[in-house]
């Protein structure tokens, strides 16, 4: 068995303002291994860049409670100081963020944003001239011509920007790095294009990936295993292969794969879930899916489901644990 | 740029046309004659009609418009006071030092105290000083500043006997009005201040510095503070020139001879050629800080230059 | 069977959601704001003034505001004139009272007509954009340019000192700024795609302007309103103090306060309830307005 890389138990985040408690993350228990990439999937809301931000513990402080235990290369990052973190930022782990348009500084040059990244974890004592060296190398993997980096955000591109926020998260080869939902914003033609660069640097850096995603065929394209989010659970997770091919499903995970087109079999219409997800200020009891669930039992609305285990798959619905259905 | 400078300068031109005709306009419909206030009451008529008829009185409200600005472009003529019969802008250039000065000094002394305290107080949102300075900043903007000014003067000057009370003939004779002034400014900067900040400091490039793993002192100072205080810098725009031409109620309540104070007397007292050409005057400087500000902003921000240079 | 319950919960659901939406939206502000404390105390004390004022007759009538008596001139405020008297012997207190509903009354009516004309102004600026829009800027640019107290100090003396024309030099130098921000609302508002939606349907301007933008652009022409109330009233109060505005001897905070300018030696109470009158109204017309923004945009809270 290989190392794990990062180890997420039980962790659990409240946002908390004066007006209402929101319960984001409730009990996720997540592991990724060197080398591997996870795939989050769920819909928007179901807590996976909650989920995310703990891990880079970028929650905003005043509002959000966390519990629970992040172990990164065996050490508990929830309780780390604030001076270690930074260190862990951006040179072990760093973050791609959702939308390229807001995650760039308006007012500074590409280059500069990623040579900041560079000097601030400048190990190998690199003088000025080396860190634009390499302010261009990086560029330039990412696919922007060097002569780019005096350039400001707004004279780039969509697909252009998301090539400078990679660049940044990857300028320090980064042991993990988490995607938030990193082609939601692009056109589909750039989207792939982003993509493939994406898994062809990750491969060639050999770093580990978490993709944050509402997209089954990016999950399909790029991931070793996969964790299915609902309301702040994961309610399944395995490999990618047992996922997309077992026989056994969550009714979500089941629903999720209703939502896409399918082509080879001709049905009239798609099949969407029905409802929407359940407000996070007031959760149902029980399975939190069960207001939706087309196979729902009467103990689903009461009792909270354990999980199903078979090999790596794992699966928390009552379907499958028939004594307790009983 | 340069282009652009050139454009606003001439933008200008226009406006400076609307002010006039609009202040014209509104003097024009003041009750009362010239010739009467020149000669005062014991002149006799026909004296008042011969002097109304030589300043171009009786013409058509139009005739005199285009006189005015005819003077104006071909000769630079803005006429002479009513009262003291002398060129305006002689006038004009004793009164200005002064509320300039006024204006200098509060403007820079209300941005150093309600820019950093608005920083700060948004940096440490929800502690004492954030709460204290938000108290304060309300209870300044609330405050009159002719009544700020008198308070100040009852304790500084009557009670206490420390600071004079009013008039400019010494240095510290500005103290007063300057902290009058200085208080309400800097109240409104720092609300603007802190609440530019606060949104700042949640935008998505912030949380792209922090998870860089740059420090909470590198992410304020070099990434939020500079994109904060873009709408800062016009509101002090703003500010200043309303400082030049607005301070009248301060200048008043300190009797500074300052040209606010000019204006006004002039208003009441008919000096059509004062205020014409004081409002004139005030507009163009407005124009002026604002063209400044709107360069500023260029400087800061990449987007508003490329937008410029197009 | 199981499987449409749930649906059929959910649908009836959003049913009765839209057609309480609007109500509950008002509701929602509301109880935001009632969690506000600083913007509840200034709700109730403006309540107070406004009762205050409505009332001012029954609390104490008018002519101890504005008969002279020379025999109690300059007293310090005592068991019988809370507030102390003027230089004619008027009781303080009565023309702080009567002062509010001058003061009160200038406030709304100029932020209600000023809204209405730039309302106006600013709408078809921002609706209709193109060459209106710049004809109506240009214009608001070039008032702008003049200091807004010397325009309306201008325009009293061209029409005469009266409260109406008070009212007119206030509103006049006001509107500028009001149709600048209605403008920019507007534009935000109208960039949104129901409004392209309901355009490409062929609804008519007027009922797209009053059916889709007028209610999405209520919150910040709200919040600017009640601050604009604590502007107007500093503003008339400095005017009244020129001796340009409300004019003796009618009770009024900044007229009265320029009264006090000559006994303040030998009175000094007389410049403290004039002065704490307007501070206290313009104090709460901003933490009100304050509060509403939070409760109308909670996402710039936490």
């Amino acid at each position: 068995m290989s190392e794990r890389l990062l180890d997420i138990r039980d962790l659990e985040v409240i946002y908390k303002t004066d007006l209402e408690t929101v319960h984001a993350v409730n009990g996720v228990n997540l592991h990724l291994e060197k080398g591997k990439t996870l795939g989050l999937v769920g819909e928007t809301g179901a807590g996976k860049t909650t989920t995310a931000l703990s891990i880079l513990c970028l929650l905003p402080e005043r509002t959000a409670r966390v519990k629970g235990e992040i172990f990164f290369e065996g050490k508990d990052l929830l309780k780390m100081k604030e001076y270690e973190l930074r260190d862990i930022r951006g040179e072990k782990i760093s973050m791609i963020f959702q939308d390229p348009m807001t995650s760039l500084n308006p007012i500074m040059t590409v280059g500069s944003q990623i040579g900041e990244a560079l000097a601030l974890h400048n190990e190998q004592n690199r003088t000025k001239e080396q860190i634009e060296k390499r302010v261009e190398e990086v560029l330039e993997m990412v696919g922007i011509p060097a002569s780019r980096k005096k350039d400001y955000p707004h004279q780039f591109s969509g697909g252009m920007k998301q090539r400078v926020v990679i660049a940044i998260a990857l300028a320090c080869e980064p042991d993990l790095l988490i995607a938030d939902e990193p082609t939601t914003a692009l056109d589909v033609t750039i989207q792939a294009q982003v993509l493939a660069m994406m898994n062809e640097l990750r491969e060639r850096l050999q770093t580990s990936l978490i993709m944050i995603t509402h997209d089954l065929g990016i999950v399909a394209q790029t991931c070793d295993d996969v964790a299915v989010m609902y309301a702040g659970e994961i309610i399944e997770c395995g490999s990618a292969y047992e996922v997309f091919t077992g026989e056994k499903h969550h009714p979500y995970t089941e629903g999720l794969f209703g939502s896409i087109p399918n082509l080879e079999v001709d049905s009239a219409r798609l099949s969407p879930i029905e409802g929407l997800m359940p407000d996070p200020t007031n959760l149902p009891e029980g399975c939190k899916f069960s207001p939706r669930c087309p196979k729902c039992m009467d103990i689903c609305r009461s009792v909270s489901p354990s999980e199903y285990v078979e090999g790596g798959h794992r699966i928390s619905c009552h379907l499958f644990n028939k004594e307790e259905a009983k | 740029m340069y282009k652009y400078v050139v454009k606003r300068l001439l933008f200008t031109i226009p406006v400076l046309i609307g002010v006039t005709f609009i202040v014209f306009t509104i003097m024009a419909l003041t009750p009362g004659d010239p010739g009467r206030m020149i000669l005062g009451q014991a002149a006799k008529q026909e004296a008042v009609a011969q002097l109304n008829h030589e300043l171009g009185y009786d013409r058509p409200f139009f005739t005199r418009f285009f006189e005015y600005l005819k003077d104006i472009v071909t000769k630079l003529d803005f006429g002479e006071s009513y009262r003291t019969r002398k060129p305006v802008f002689d006038e004009i250039w004793a009164k200005f030092p002064h509320t300039f000065k006024l204006a200098v000094f509060s403007i820079i002394f209300s941005s150093l105290i309600g820019v950093s305290l608005g920083i700060l107080s948004a940096v440490k949102q929800y502690t004492f000083i954030d709460t204290f300075s938000t108290v304060m900043a309300m209870f300044f903007a609330a405050i009159p500043g002719f009544w700020l000014g008198m308070m100040l003067i009852y304790f500084f000057s009557l009670r206490f006997g420390l600071l004079p009370s009013s008039g400019i003939d010494s240095w510290q004779g500005f103290i007063l009005p300057i902290v009058t002034l200085t208080l309400s400014g800097s109240a409104s900067l720092l609300r603007l201040t802190r609440s530019t900040m606060l949104e700042t400091i949640r935008a998505d490039y912030i949380r792209t510095a922090r998870a860089k793993g740059a420090t909470q002192k590198i992410v304020i100072w070099r990434h939020a503070l500079k994109n904060a205080l873009l709408p800062v810098i016009t509101v002090l725009g703003m500010q200043f020139g309303g400082l030049l031409g607005g301070a009248v109620i301060t200048e008043s309540v300190f009797a500074i001879p300052g040209l606010g104070n000019h204006i006004v007397s002039a208003i009441r007292q008919k000096d059509v050629p004062v205020v014409m050409a004081g409002s004139l005057f005030l507009a163009a400087l407005f124009c002026l800080v604002m063209l400044a500000v709107d360069l500023l902003y260029a400087f800061i921000d990449p987007r508003i230059k490329a937008k410029y240079s197009r | 069977m199981m499987s449409n319950m749930p649906t059929a919960a959910a649908s009836a659901n959003t049913k009765k959601r839209k057609k309480s939406k609007k109500n509950s939206q008002v509701k929602e502000i509301w109880r935001r704001l009632k969690k506000n404390r600083s913007a509840m105390v200034g709700l109730v004390v403006l309540i107070i003034f406004a009762l205050a004022a409505i009332f001012a007759d029954f609390i104490v009538p008018y002519e101890k505001a504005i008969e002279q008596n020379g025999q109690i001139r300059l007293q310090p405020p005592s068991a019988d004139h809370w507030f102390g008297t003027d230089h004619f012997g008027r009781d303080t207190f009565a023309r702080i009272i009567h002062g509010s509903r001058i003061s009160l009354s200038i406030g709304f009516i100029s932020v209600f007509l000023s809204l209405i004309v730039g309302g106006l102004l600013g709408a078809a600026a921002g609706y209709y954009g193109g060459s209106i829009d710049n004809i109506i800027m240009r214009i608001m640019d070039v008032f702008m340019c003049i200091p807004a107290i010397l325009l309306a100090l201008a325009i009293v003396a061209a029409l005469g000192t009266s409260m109406q024309n008070l009212l007119i030099a206030i509103i006049i130098s006001n509107v500028p700024s009001f149709t600048r921000l209605i403008r920019s609302v507007i534009l935000t508002v109208v960039e949104n795609d129901f409004i392209e939606a309901a355009r490409s349907y062929g609804a008519k301007d007027m009922r797209i302007i009053l059916k889709y933008i007028l209610p999405n652009a209520m919150g910040p022409i709200i919040v600017q309103a009640t601050m604009g109330i604590a502007g107007m009233i500093l503003s008339a109060a400095g005017l009244s103090y020129l001796g340009m505005g409300v004019q003796p001897p009618d009770p009024e905070w900044g007229a009265m306060l320029s009264e006090a300018k000559d006994f303040m030696r030998t009175a000094p109470y007389l410049l403290y309830f004039p002065g704490f009158s307007i501070l206290i109204s313009a104090l709460c017309f901003n933490l009100l307005g304050d509060g509403l923004r939070d409760a109308l945009d909670p996402k710039l809270r936490d």
